[in-house]
């Protein structure tokens, strides 16, 4: 062996540093294992500390007809009843938990006037659900749980990229990782494994990810062979921002309609009246005079009687209206739409909203307690992920786990607002519990086979010493491109099939890249070798998109413009790597619904007289 | 606008001894509407560099990682919008972007702010009641909300003169760190006692309140007013206040 790498042993090894990462870490050390987080950028910097908006737990604070039942209903029907039906009823009945506890360790979350955590609405739920601190909630949900983290005895690799899972006879048993400063090379070996690397959503050209969001965690344990479901589903958040140019994606939080916000086209239309599904007229206003009535009474902090403004439908609703618009000839400026909150006093907007205004000052020249802004949608969010056991959170590979974005079942094929901070907290804990408890289990760390772990050390060298080839960042930016333009938000057959070749010449081209420098803090170097991720990663998409031959949440097909809930409706796509090395796509169903969870959903949602 | 700019920028590692080496590089690239520094910083990894260092994540003033001091000032690459930079650096002259200088260097852009993380794990963190259901005011929680907002960007220890003159390290907890005791001091729910610390371990008397962090702070927060000098009177009254050392000494707190 040429190349020098250091071994390290610990009970639990946690990949990813975000919300569900620290909140199984704080688990696991609480059972008395031996913890090691790794995290490609520094602690506290993952991209939880983006979330804005909240996090949803059914507290009843704000609204007290609120509950578990109408939050788990609420979920299934924003999923479009594609979701894991066992994990939408851990989550609504414990998200609650966990957000209090979050509150005894020291989060300050906004307060109502009677002292309790304060609730805001969002997209799809149906009452004052998430818990928040103005726009900022990402931030002060990651700096709680980083501060109680460190004194929990967990060992943090930060700055450190995971590329390889190990597998010792069936089961998991390590992880090979480089350090991004000094490129020193090591190898964890783990009685268990905690993948938490959050979403891929870097692998379109508009998106409100950081570079850490390229899907290495999903490749990793799709190389290492484990089953990967829902992958054809990606949200595209309706408002991103649009202009300037170099701010393109970069989200503008639900809350803003939360708050009021008015969506217009060019010719000053409310135009989201004219998008209400079938599937949601009951619920939302359908006059402004309604909806401004909804809209006052959670100003002067009352419990509605009007039904919501259409402002607040799902997200998979709101993005394609903007974009409808768009292709009508009705766009904004800049090719998006107008969302207005300055008709709410400045005071009021500057303690609710801070972020946004802040980021609109400062980026786009524009003082949103004055003037509209321009929004358009951006890709957000992955439902699609490593398929997990609904309670230990297991993947399909013994002894590897998952938990928050990467994993999937809990949103079906749409996410509701919200529901991605309480999905962190509430499996990142049953995470870290079960792969602490399984590890009590092992006796003693596997051994890794040698000749794997020099393959992979060989490939993490290799394009260093390549010359040559293209900057890298060349061919992501292109691979990125060709993602927006033929795996996006509106999809057409031939055009996936496009993609699937692209992606074949992509792969080609990845080979020879030649990012010249050092193994010292070398980003042309780490892009090098995140890019083969996310071809994996868009092949996967494209591949599951091409055979959901309807439309339905995420997932939206020019080709096929409506639901087909006899066939699709009732079942998943799951994506394996066959011992042949190809991408294998099937379909299953998660076993029926229990009867009394049933009662909760919407009878006429659930197309059953089609069977 | 479609101008060209030309940035200058460290490049270059610490030698054994961990005295930065490098020069500065000049790079000229194109620029658009509405860009600031960290995509002109992109531009050029993109074309010219694709080794040249630097930190970010949210790209929106959230996470606090691209810290670096532009035309010699500490700012957030991400929020600085070029425009601005132009209409302060004179015409033909590089704008010049090297990294935070009071902390030991990684490469090229990136610092090393491993100090950061020791420092906080030495903080004794919050103790509150074990139930679960607290009740407090959106006033108290407002007093600590603003310290709670504060991103971990280091400008604000960066710029202290304790710090990047004096090198106290070891004896000062800088800036944010006030901001972080003062934030679990004012804490509604807290109940443990850290002035000790602050005054003996924390070192806060090396802060003669000049305001130069709040200054830069891209969080807003009033770092000298709201939070350290709150501290210093409360140190105040807990050692010095003849009253209190007594009732201190004979147990009456
Ligand atoms: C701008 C924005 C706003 C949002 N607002 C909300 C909101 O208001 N409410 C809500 O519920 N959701 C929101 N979301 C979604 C939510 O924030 C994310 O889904 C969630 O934070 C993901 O958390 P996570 O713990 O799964 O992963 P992350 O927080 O993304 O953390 C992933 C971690 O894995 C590490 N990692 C990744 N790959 C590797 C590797 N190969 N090796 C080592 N480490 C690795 C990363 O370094 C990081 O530490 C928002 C998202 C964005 C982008
Ligand atoms: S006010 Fe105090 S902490 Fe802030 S820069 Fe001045 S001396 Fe440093
Ligand atoms: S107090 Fe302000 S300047 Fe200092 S680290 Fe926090 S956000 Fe940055
Ligand atoms: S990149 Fe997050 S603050 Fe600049």
């Amino acid at each position: 062996m040429s190349e020098d790498y250091t071994t390290h042993e610990y009970d639990v090894v946690i990949i990813g540093a975000g919300g569900a990462g620290l909140r199984a870490a704080i688990e696991a050390t609480r059972a008395g294992a031996s913890v090691a987080v790794i995290c490609k950028s520094m602690l506290g910097k993952a991209h939880t500390v983006m979330a804005e908006g909240g996090a949803a737990a059914a507290l009843a604070n704000k609204d007290p007809r609120d509950s578990w039942q109408t939050h788990f209903r609420d979920t299934m029907k924003g999923g479009k009843y594609l979701n894991d039906w066992r994990m939408a009823e851990i989550h609504a009945k414990e998200s609650p938990d966990r957000i209090r506890e979050l509150e005894q360790w020291g989060a300050i979350f906004d307060r109502t006037p009677d002292g309790l955590t304060n609730q805001r609405n969002f997209g799809g739920h149906t009452y004052p659900r998430l818990a928040h601190i103005g726009d900022a909630t990402g931030l002060e949900l990651i700096r709680t749980l980083q501060e109680r983290g460190i004194h929990t005895g967990m060992e943090v690799f930060m700055e450190y990229t995971v590329r390889h899972l190990f597998k010792t006879d069936g089961r998991l048993s390590g992880c090979f990782a480089y350090n991004r400063v000094d490129g020193s090379l090591h190898v964890f070996k783990a009685k268990t494994t905690v993948l938490a690397t959050g979403g891929i959503t870097r692998c379109w050209a508009v998106c409100s990810g950081s570079w850490e969001y390229t899907g290495e965690g999903h490749a990793l344990a799709y190389w290492v062979g484990a089953e990967m479901g829902d992958m054809e589903f990606v949200q595209f958040h309706p408002t991103g921002m649009i202009w300037p140019p170099s701010v393109r994606g970069i989200l503008v939080t639900e809350g803003v309609r939360g708050e009021g916000g008015m969506l217009t086209n060019s010719e000053g239309e409310r135009f989201m009246f004219n998008y209400v599904p079938e599937m949601y007229r009951d619920e939302f206003a359908d006059t402004k005079d309604e909806a401004m009535d909804w809209v006052n009474s959670i100003v002067a902090d009352e419990t509605p009687t009007a039904r919501r403004p259409p402002e607040l439908l799902t997200r998979d609703v709101v993005a394609k209206a903007i974009n409808s618009e768009k292709e009508a000839g009705r766009a904004s400026k800049h090719g998006g739409a107008y969302l207005n909150i300055s008709w709410r006093p400045e005071e009021q907007v500057k303690k609710k909203l801070p972020g946004m205004y802040h980021q609109f000052k400062e980026l786009a020249a524009v003082d949103i307690t004055k003037e509209p802004m321009e929004v358009g949608p951006t890709a957000h969010y992955v439902m699609g992920g490593v398929k997990v056991n609904p309670i230990t959170q297991e993947s399909t590979i013994p002894g590897l786990y998952a938990a928050g974005e990467v994993a999937t079942g809990l949103h079906g094929a749409n996410r509701l607002g919200g529901n991605s901070l309480s999905d962190l907290l509430t499996f990142g804990k049953l995470a870290g519990q079960y792969a602490a408890e399984a590890a009590a289990g092992v006796e003693d760390f596997a051994d890794i086979d040698a000749i794997e772990i020099e393959r992979v050390v060989e490939e993490t060298l290799a394009p260093l010493s390549r010359e040559g080839g293209e900057n890298p960042a060349k061919v992501v930016e292109d691979l990125r491109n060709m993602m927006q333009e033929k795996v996006g938000i509106i999809r057409q057959g031939h055009q996936l099939l496009e993609a699937l070749d692209d992606l074949e010449a992509f792969r080609k081209r990845e080979e020879v890249t030649s990012p010249g420098g050092t193994r010292i803090y070398n980003p042309g170097w780490h892009q090098a070798l995140e890019i083969g991720a996310m071809i994996d990663i868009s092949k996967m998409c494209a591949l599951a998109a091409l055979a959901r031959e309807e439309s339905r949440g995420g997932h939206t097909r020019l080709d096929f413009p409506t639901p087909n809930h006899k066939h699709w409706g009732k079942i998943n796509s799951v994506i394996v790597l066959n011992t042949a090395g190809d991408m294998e796509l099937s379909h299953v169903k998660y076993p029926p619904i229990t009867d009394n969870l049933k009662e909760l959903l919407d009878a006429d949602d659930l197309h059953e007289e089609e069977e | 606008m479609t101008d060209d700019v030309t940035f200058r920028v460290f490049r270059g590692e610490p030698d054994e001894e961990g005295v930065p080496t490098g020069e500065m590089v000049d790079y000229t690239v194109e620029m658009d509407e509405g860009m600031v520094v960290l995509d002109v910083i992109h531009r050029i990894q993109a074309e010219h560099a694709p080794d040249l260092s630097c930190r970010w994540n949210c790209k929106a003033g959230k996470c606090g990682s691209c810290s670096a001091e532009v035309n010699g000032k500490s700012r957030l690459m991400c929020m600085t919008r070029m425009e601005d930079i132009m209409e302060e650096t004179p015409e033909n002259t590089p704008v010049v972007v090297k990294p935070m200088q009071a902390f030991p260097l990684t490469k090229d852009l990136v610092s090393d702010v491993q100090w950061a993380y020791d420092l906080n794990k030495t903080i004794p963190p919050l103790k509150g009641p074990d139930e679960m259901d607290w009740k407090f005011d959106q006033i108290e929680a407002d007093r600590v909300q603003e310290f709670r907002s504060c991103i971990e960007c280091m400008l604000c220890v960066n710029t202290c003169h304790v710090m990047r003159e004096h090198q106290l390290f070891d004896e000062f907890a800088g800036p944010r760190f006030f901001v972080r005791l003062a934030n679990l001091e004012m804490h509604p729910m807290d109940e443990e006692n850290r002035l000790e610390m602050i005054k003996d371990d924390y070192g806060i008397g090396y802060c003669n309140i000049t305001r130069c962090c709040t200054d830069v702070c891209p969080a807003g927060i009033n770092i000298t007013d709201n939070a350290i000098i709150p501290l210093k009177e409360r140190l105040v009254t807990e050692y010095y206040d003849p009253i209190a050392m007594i009732a201190k000494k004979i147990g009456l707190r």
